[in-house]
């Protein structure tokens, strides 16, 4: 394979992520910290999801290729339920610890909001997941070899891409609506992002009928996306506002002195 | 060098630091298997840094507490200091428009690394109680006396851990994971320092964590995730 193609792969499964994180979050430490702290939890759900696999795989019978992906779907069903919990554990953290740091510091406001936390631990969960799905493919993508010669799809790396990057948007939308809807205590809205990861991951057992996977997913992705914009606190009306750079509350919290 | 003996600016002297103490991380391995094994070494090297520095008798806390009672710096070279104010009432200096004469009770994280050459650096992390100074507006409080300061031997060991992950097994999971177990050790270890406000080693959270998932992601994270990847599922 190509450098063209690891560069590409790379820039398509997390060139948007960078980008938030560069222009939004890098400045800011305490913003990192929580960023790190998310992608832990992430690890956290992975690591437990893993062992309860490999002790079914260990008691199973090993020959069995449909009983190894019955196993392997139960595995990802499992999988995103604990991230999801995970999720769940890392907002109830969170809260404490905002507590915590608001009764130690001086200042009478958060140093961090919670609508910021949500963001910013989204997209520390969607960085690890992203990462983790892709990190060895990009890494085997710059070895040499050839793509399907087993007649496999073509399209593995590309398609591999295309799915990390909606995954990790997912991730930052599903990050903003669960905290949101924890903080308003509307308990529906919560069980729709659940549904939701669980309806992509299973969209993903189509593989490789990538129709059946990818453009799914990227409707998913849409429409979480404008949800999230508005549990945000985003409107038409700000937005147009954001585009035309008369946001005077942006300007002002932006401004930095020369 | 003018930068850590005398003045300079700090994220110059941070970057140099890490340029030249990172790298060293690999040469652990030059050492063969059989003479140390680096997980077995790195997890004695961490019971070592918490015995040294928390006993009353340890080496480098008498070396901490005979620095502040002299009202000396510890040797520049061999600290890595970060110049964010991590707790309590002090505002971040670039954004302290206001400055005016209040006694700030900081902790200087402080902790030290003896880099002699061949040796092998002991490191740990220390921190001075509540060194009380008064924040003028002259400003003459050098940059680097605030926030917290990090032994560069522990730099080295943390790079040995991930170094170690990435050059066996060939998997980039296991070295991600290291480094992200790593570096929230490093924040559990800062939070334990804002509440004990004491000399701690920086090493056995770290190294414990990343020990952990390094063992934990080879052996079963590595297997789900291949399989995972072999049919293109998503989790």
């Amino acid at each position: 394979m190509t450098a063209s193609v690891f560069f590409g792969c790379t820039f398509i499964a997390f060139g948007p992520a960078i980008a938030l994180f560069l222009f939004t979050i890098a400045r800011d430490p305490l913003r990192v910290i929580f960023l790190i702290a998310g992608a832990f939890f992430w690890l956290c759900s992975l690591l437990l999801s893993s062992l309860v696999w490999f002790i079914t795989v260990q008691i199973s019978d090993k020959e069995s290729a449909s009983q190894q992906k019955g196993l392997l779907i139960f595995g990802v069903v499992l999988s995103v339920l604990l991230q999801e919990t995970f999720r769940f554990g890392y907002y109830k953290l969170l809260k404490k610890a905002n507590e915590g740091l608001l009764t130690l510091s001086a200042e009478e406001t958060m140093p961090i909001s919670i609508r910021q936390l949500a963001y910013v631990s989204g997209l520390g969960f969607g960085f690890m997941s992203g990462a983790f799905s892709m990190v060895n493919i990009l890494a085997d993508s710059i070895g040499p070899g050839t793509i399907g010669i087993h007649g496999d799809s073509q399209h593995y790396f590309l398609s591999s891409a295309f799915m990390t990057m909606a995954v990790i948007l997912l991730h930052m939308f599903w990050g903003v609506v669960f905290f949101d809807s924890c903080e308003k205590q509307h308990w529906w809205s919560l069980a729709v992002v659940v549904i939701s990861h669980l309806l992509v991951s299973c969209l993903t057992f189509q593989n490789p009928q990538y129709v059946g996977s990818l453009v799914p997913t990227y409707i998913i992705m849409f429409f979480m996306g404008l949800w999230a914009f508005f549990c945000a606190g985003g409107s038409l009306r700000n937005l147009k506002l954001c585009l035309t750079c008369k946001d005077k509350d942006f300007l002002l919290a932006n401004h930095r002195p020369r | 060098m003018i930068c850590i003996h005398w003045k300079g600016p700090l994220q110059l002297q941070q970057a140099y630091l890490i340029a030249i103490f990172g790298p060293h991380g690999p040469d652990v391995h030059q050492v063969p298997a059989r003479v140390v094994r680096p997980g077995s070494s790195l997890g004695a090297i961490s019971v070592d840094d918490l015995v040294a520095v928390l006993c009353p008798k340890g080496p480098l806390r008498m070396l901490v507490e005979t620095a502040q009672e002299r009202n000396e710096p510890i040797f520049p070279a061999l600290i890595y200091s970060s110049a964010m104010i991590w707790m309590v009432g002090m505002a971040n200096p670039a954004i302290n428009a206001e400055p005016t004469n209040e006694e700030t009770d900081e902790e200087a994280h402080q902790s030290e690394g003896s880099a002699l050459a061949g040796d092998w650096a002991e490191p740990e992390t220390q921190v001075s109680s509540g060194m009380n100074r008064s924040y003028s507006t002259e400003d003459d409080l050098d940059e680097e006396d605030r926030g917290v300061k990090l032994g560069l031997g522990d730099f080295i060991f943390y790079s040995v851990l991930v170094g170690k992950a990435a050059t066996t097994g060939g998997d980039w999971n296991t070295t991600l994971a290291c480094f992200v177990a790593i570096l929230i050790g490093l924040c559990l270890t800062l939070l334990l320092l804002a509440i004990f406000k004491k000399a701690l080693p920086a090493l056995p959270i770290s190294i414990t964590f990343g020990l952990v998932f390094y063992f934990s992601t080879d052996n079963l994270v590595r297997p789900f995730m291949d399989n995972l990847a072999a049919h293109q599922f998503y989790i």
